[in-house]
């Protein structure tokens, strides 16, 4: 047999190197490095987490549930009132958040709405009818217009956009909710717009093809064909703009009016969730009910936008799948 | 011979500063099937799409010279691109389906000519994939997604999608290369029933293909158009050496 020849080539053979010690060391140490580095950011948003929900369920201690929603009191003849009033401060607090969330969402649904038509029409635009060069142009514009800073845009809207509107609109108030979405529109358009490009240009050229070999205009592709088929990723870009309009803070702080109105009037001032955790956390006393109510609407704002983006996570997913064709 | 459906006349296509056509000119006959040969890049399949102007939709492209259909110069500036499209339908090398059902799929193009009644629609959808001979394996699943259809049933759909919006000529680039050989044989026997009425010209890489399927061929090779002739001429008595080496796979 050939078979003992065949082993005894290994004494000599260029494959019998045998792997240093000092190798083996140093490739679990780069390995050790990048796991530490990469579940660091995790542990920092778990221990965030925690601290959040630690503190802000202290809060229930000595306020209930039911005290975040309303509190019940006698009025001047006597009677019982129920109030929907955030007057944390007050000899009688009161720590309703309803005027808060409806501070957020009278500021954060016409932002969407208003993003939505102007981002999508964007992102169409880009992806679609667009030349290709001047494309390449204006998307990183846009992308960089998300990137100024949030108290430079609530700033301008502070001192031109409210006096622009308010000679034009009259309204009640001159910093109101409809000033404040005009303001997180110019944050979340970008936001929109990129992803609705994103999506649109993810769909096959082919489908774009047969469209127009079946004698289809530009805008009968875009709409029956295009849209349709991007329909996840378009939504999917809708709801994180809209995480994004609930979260701001700076513009709603700045041109809001920070008034906590039970109201659903767009031209009256309004003040949302994070105004309120940034406008009085400063100033709060460490321990108070007052601090740790700030702490509760933090778990409220975190698991609404949580929600949101949890959702928009798994459109985005489908989408993905959908679309390997 | 039978009347000309096609007339092309000195056509030459650029794709930028690159010559892709050069000097084409020949006459495709009416209720025929023409096939386009040659080897990768020669210039068969964007032939193909100077036909519906799908080229159109390609940046740096540039087209001189001219193309009749029934007497119609379609690269005239005034002319109608969209109803030059439904007149001459498209089927690609790979299926193309919209991700929407089997009805969807073959009613977008009688829908986007604004044919609204559903009547119509369902006759028409019973009509073309009996045309498309696939109205029996998918008459039950009318509203299940296309894409859930085999590779060959979903090539047939194409056709018969094609076939919705009523073109009379049909342009098939490569339609049955990614398929399998029962797939194809299936298709090819389309082909042969659909000529009654229809216009068709094929671009295939497969040369038994195109003696079986077609009633003339022309030989493309590096954009210039080689030899047009009966099939049977191409494949048994070309005129051309160049014809003759490729058809007999010296080369290609």
């Amino acid at each position: 047999m050939e078979d003992k020849e065949f082993f005894q080539k290994a004494v000599n053979s260029k494959y019998a190197k045998k792997i240093g010690k000092h190798t083996r060391l140093k490739e679990s140490l780069i390995k050790i490095f990048f796991a530490v580095n990469g579940t660091m950011a995790l542990i920092f948003i778990i221990l965030i987490f925690v601290f959040l929900f630690k503190e802000g369920f202290k809060a229930l201690d000595h306020i209930g549930l039911l005290d975040f929603l309303y509190l019940d009191r006698p009025d001047a003849s006597g009677n019982i009132e129920r109030v929907f009033q955030w007057y944390p401060t007050s000899e009688e607090p009161r720590y309703s958040l309803i005027p808060l969330l409806i501070g957020t969402f009278l500021t954060a649904f016409p932002a969407t709405i208003i993003s939505t038509l102007l981002g999508v029409g964007a992102g169409i635009y880009l992806s679609e009818v667009a030349n290709p060069k001047f494309k390449e142009f204006l998307k990183p514009m846009i992308e960089l217009f998300a990137g100024i800073p949030t108290v430079v845009l609530g700033f301008i809207m502070l001192v031109v956009g409210a006096s622009f509107f308010n000679d034009i609109l009259h309204p009640a108030n001159r910093l109101n909710a409809f000033v404040a979405s005009i303001g997180l529109s110019f944050v979340i358009i970008p936001i929109i717009a990129s992803l609705t490009e994103d999506a649109l240009h993810s769909i096959p050229n082919d489908l774009r093809m047969a469209s127009y070999g079946l004698g289809a205009t530009k805008w009968q592709t875009i709409s029956k064909v295009i849209l349709p088929a991007a329909f996840s990723g378009v939504s999917a870009s809708i709801l994180l703009g809209f995480g994004r309009a609930i979260g701001e803070t700076m513009i709603v702080l700045m041109c809001a009016g920070n008034a906590a109105n039970l109201t659903s009037n767009i031209f009256l001032s309004v003040r949302t969730m994070t105004a309120t955790i940034a406008a009085e956390m400063g100033e709060v006393s460490q321990g108070s009910d007052h601090y740790y109510s700030l702490f509760f609407i933090g778990i409220v704002l975190f698991t609404i936008t949580f929600f949101l983006n949890l959702i928009a996570e798994i459109i985005i997913n489908k989408m993905r799948k959908k679309n390997t064709f | 011979m039978k009347e000309t459906k096609i007339v092309v006349k000195d056509l030459n296509l650029f794709y930028g500063d690159k010559q892709a056509l050069k000097k084409i000119t020949m006459d495709i006959p009416d209720k025929r099937v023409t096939a386009f040969i040659g080897p990768s890049g020669c210039g068969k399949s964007t032939f193909l799409r100077v036909i519906n102007r799908m080229n159109d939709l390609i940046d740096h492209v540039k087209i001189d010279g001219e193309v009749y259909i029934d007497g119609v110069n379609i690269y005239d500036r005034s002319l109608d691109i969209v109803n030059l499209r439904k007149n001459v339908g498209m089927v690609f090398q790979k299926s193309n389906l919209f991700p929407k059902t089997v009805y969807e799929n073959i009613v977008y193009g009688p829908r986007i000519n604004g044919i609204k009644d559903k009547k119509v629609l369902d006759e028409i959808v019973e009509r073309t994939l009996n045309q498309a001979a696939i109205w029996e394996e998918v008459k039950d699943r009318l509203n299940d997604n296309a894409l859930s259809l085999s590779g060959g049933q979903q090539q047939r759909l194409c056709i018969a999608r094609a076939l919705a919006v009523e073109p009379e000529i049909i342009l098939m680039d490569e339609p049955a290369s990614a398929l399998d050989p029962i797939s194809t044989a299936k298709i090819e026997e389309l082909i042969h029933d659909l000529k009654k009425q229809y216009t068709i010209v094929i671009v295939t890489h497969n040369m038994q293909q195109a003696a079986r399927v077609s009633d003339q061929t022309a030989f493309f090779y590096l954009g210039e158009l080689i030899e047009f002739d009966r099939t049977t001429t191409i494949f048994t008595n070309p005129s051309k050496k160049q014809t003759e080496d490729y058809v007999t796979g010296r080369f290609g």
